[in-house]
């Protein structure tokens, strides 16, 4: 294999594993600030049984999300060097911003949040919890930023710098808030809290079929399946206003991801279905008129192909295709899954549904098979470009890293990331086996309840 | 030496980098002493006096890295793919280290603790001893092309003074997290600790000397900066006295000024490497010409100034909280069930 291809595999590999962990402390902040909240608010020490229990969770995911992620900050340098110097002056400072305003904030109070539970009062406590899921949503938005900057660069100008051509900012805030950024963010969050949402979700729901720790079990449940139902439905509009937004900015890519050929108006939406690349159409189950309707509100709007554009400026069209379609089903499947676990557990008959306790055991895996095609879409159908419409993927390449270098890194990473995970897995297995502390239920030093509460909930 | 922004951000990510060394200097020391110690309480003791603290001292390592990106992303970009195996293999140890920490404590198997234990330590050393290694390379010259690329090799990487400045390094960090350990433990491990972090002292003693004899014989243009500017001298002068300072603060059972006195080391050794180097950041060999130096390797100025106000709001937040974090987590580790 060539240098060009050994360098994305290995990029991609790694990014792809990293971005299992980082939507999964984002959504799990998210949920520990309910739990701390609704603790605080009720003082129903089930609640706070729940934080402790999903504390230890996070804590898993945040260490190898952490592992993982420094690997991400030195790729762009070892495999992408050319790119680095062309983007340097722009996407460095989001990084840069990204270290002092997110990850301090994050890895600081995170300490507070693991071990400062006797230490200091429940107000503080919550504070850092807060601090933490803020800490991991900032993070969320620089390298959204970053990325977004990649898809639909503004802000910048292009200058020649020592004999090469590099980009160089402009203006800061049109920068951060280029044409893509606030509907890429909200779509990347939302996605994060629902994979959260879905992990409480689905050992909750472990728990009822398993008849263990039910009280705990209906605690999370609720609060679980309100997030998710609400992230999931939010979902929708945040991918609608990205789609619509790739159909401005990036109309290639939004060709690809329909398999759309020929510019028309009356563009029908693919529901199910492949492209076939040699004959140039779909083939499958389509909604006629739904795609220009989609994009413009009108079935008369023109969607432009994918022959408007030259075959070199073209994006993979299958894999963007299933990428996008694998994600959007997902997408939708999960509305159904949080609803129906929604109204059920209203209804107060959740448990007496086994299948659906069943399917909501596998729910996790949506929201993170959602996340990552979604991310491959998204980062396949900006091909051939490595920065839209300025840079090709091939010329941002490191000049001089070797094939077998690279192709060592990769083995490398690959065993220890299958190390990582397995171990993950079985860890993660073993906290859910182990289920929460009894002792969780009595909160001890500084955090100790006024003693007229109950320590035990109603059963 | 005029104070313009590529000067200022030359200095800042100096500074993030010394931050760096003086903070997650001593969690990589302390998990290159790890096991020294056969016994679990003693193991865990040591793991949870770094435990709430290491990860946000590793944001330093990040935020250096993303500076640097942003400031001179032509460095960045030549150093990082030119010392390709070796950032990878940094990586790994750090992969190593971190997760260890995270893994070690969750299950009690006697064999899962040992192989988390040489994951933890093993990460730590090597990971000291590179950094060690590319900032040794660095202050040596490395060869750099007409074009701004690395044009050496990985082995080339591995010569005697770089190896030298790693071995160094680890030293320096094992000192520094022996000391650090003396001041989060007490009892047995308490009195075990204070006779390895003189030992470390020691043989710290012994590495800067030899490391700077070399300097002097072996790094000509580093004695010629110290010949041209012999205000240079008052630096090295406090260096020296600093690193006296850490035995004497230490044998009358001052741990704390001997930490300081470690961290004051760490900072007049990293503005000694400064000084020497300014204003080049890649010195090049044989060809000093093709030098990557903080104007023809930055960012444009108006990227540095952003740079810097985002600096100025963000580092002083990050230093009150950090200081209120370490002031929670003060005092000597006790052992409870939240503990790693």
């Amino acid at each position: 294999m060539d240098v060009l291809t050994l360098a994305r595999i290995q990029f991609g590999a790694t990014i792809a594993f990293h971005y299992l962990y980082p939507p999964l402390s984002i959504g799990l902040g998210v949920m520990l600030v309910c739990m701390e909240g609704l603790w605080l608010k009720t003082k129903n020490p089930v609640y706070h049984q729940m934080a402790r229990f999903w504390t230890r969770v996070f804590a898993l995911t945040f260490a190898i999300g952490v592992a993982t992620g420094i690997v991400m900050e030195f790729e762009f340098g070892t495999n992408w060097a050319t790119y680095s110097r062309f983007v340097g002056d722009v996407f460095g400072s989001a990084l840069a911003a990204e270290g002092i305003f997110a990850f301090f904030l994050e890895s600081g109070f995170l300490a507070v949040l693991l071990f400062g539970w006797d230490k200091v009062s429940r107000k503080m406590h919550f504070f850092s919890t807060c601090m933490v899921c803020l800490g991991a949503h900032f993070s969320a938005v620089w390298i959204v930023v970053a990325n977004s900057w990649m898809q639909t660069p503004a802000g910048y100008k292009l200058v020649m710098h020592n004999g090469v051509e590099r980009a160089e900012i402009t203006n800061f805030w049109q920068l951060v808030f280029n044409p893509s950024f606030m509907e890429r963010l909200s779509h990347v969050l939302c996605g994060a809290w629902q994979a959260g949402a879905f992990l409480v979700v689905s050992v909750s729901a472990w728990y009822l079929l398993k008849k263990r720790h039910q009280d705990f079990a209906r605690a999370s449940l609720r609060v679980g399946l309100t997030v998710a139902l609400v992230a999931s439905l939010v979902q929708v509009v945040t991918g609608h206003v990205s789609a619509r937004g790739v159909a401005k900015n990036q109309p290639a890519k939004l060709a690809a991801f329909e398999g759309l050929y020929n510019t028309t108006s009356n563009a029908p939406l693919v529901l199910v279905g492949y492209v076939d690349e040699k004959d140039q159409r779909v083939k499958g189950l389509e909604w006629p008129g739904m795609l220009s309707f989609l994009v413009g509100f009108n079935t008369q709007t023109t969607v432009i192909g994918l022959n408007d554009f030259p075959p070199s400026d073209r994006p993979p069209v299958t894999a963007s295709f299933l990428f996008f379609h694998g994600m959007v089903g997902i997408g939708f499947a999960m509305i159904v899954i949080a609803a129906l676990g929604f109204l059920y557990f209203r209804h107060g008959s959740l448990h007496e549904r086994r299948w659906l306790l069943w399917i909501l055991v596998f729910s996790v895996l949506g929201p993170q098979m959602a996340n990552q095609l979604g991310w491959f879409a998204a980062e396949v159908g900006r091909q051939p470009w490595i920065v839209y419409g300025l840079m090709r993927t091939p010329a941002g390449l490191s000049a001089i890293v070797k094939a077998n270098a690279i192709l060592t890194s990769l083995i490398l990473f690959t065993l220890i990331y299958f190390l990582l995970f397995a171990v993950f897995i079985y860890l993660l297995n073993d906290k859910i086996q182990h289920g929460p502390d009894e002792q969780d239920l009595i909160p001890s030093g500084k955090l100790a309840l006024p003693t007229e509460l109950t320590h035990h909930p109603k059963t | 030496m005029n104070l313009d922004l590529n000067t200022v951000w030359f200095i800042l990510v100096g500074v993030l980098f010394t931050g760096y060394a003086m903070l997650d200097g001593f969690d990589l020391g302390i998990g290159a002493l790890h096991l020294f110690t056969k016994d679990d309480t003693e193991r865990r003791t040591l793991i949870n006096a770094i435990g709430p603290v290491w990860d946000g001292n590793e944001v330093w390592l990040v935020t250096g890295g993303g500076a640097l990106f942003a400031a001179f992303p032509n460095v960045y970009a030549t150093v990082f793919s030119g010392f390709y195996l070796a950032f990878v293999l940094l990586l790994v140890s750090l992969i190593f280290r971190a997760v260890a920490i995270e893994f070690r404590s969750k299950q009690p198997m006697r064999w899962w603790r040992q192989m988390w234990d040489i994951g933890f330590s093993a990460g730590s050393l090597v990971s000291g001893l590179l950094m060690g290694v590319a900032l040794g390379n660095i202050a040596w010259g490395v060869p750099i092309g007409a074009d701004g690329e690395f044009a050496g090799t990985f082995l080339g990487l591995l010569t005697p003074y770089p190896l030298l400045v790693g071995v160094t390094t680890v030293a320096l960090f094992m000192m520094h997290g022996a000391i650090y350990g003396v001041m989060k433990t007490e009892g047995a491990l308490h009195d075990k600790l204070r006779i390895w972090a003189m030992r470390c002292i020691i043989f710290f003693v012994i590495c800067a000397v030899t490391l700077t004899m070399a300097t002097l014989l072996y790094v000509p243009r580093m004695a010629a900066r110290l010949h041209d500017h012999p205000w240079l001298f008052s630096i090295a002068l406090a260096n020296m006295l600093a690193i006296a300072n850490i035995p004497r603060e230490f044998h009358h059972r001052r741990d704390w000024l001997a930490f300081l006195s470690s961290c004051a080391a760490m900072i007049t050794l990293m503005m000694l490497f400064g000084l020497n180097l300014y204003p080049n950041l890649v010195y090049s060999l044989p060809d000093p010409a093709n030098s990557l130096t903080i104007y023809n390797a930055s960012s444009s100025p108006k990227t540095l100034g952003i740079m810097l106000v985002i600096a100025g709001i963000g580092v002083p937040v990050v230093i009150a909280y950090t200081v209120c974090i370490y002031w929670i987590f003060r005092g000597k580790v006790k052992l409870d069930r939240m503990s790693y």
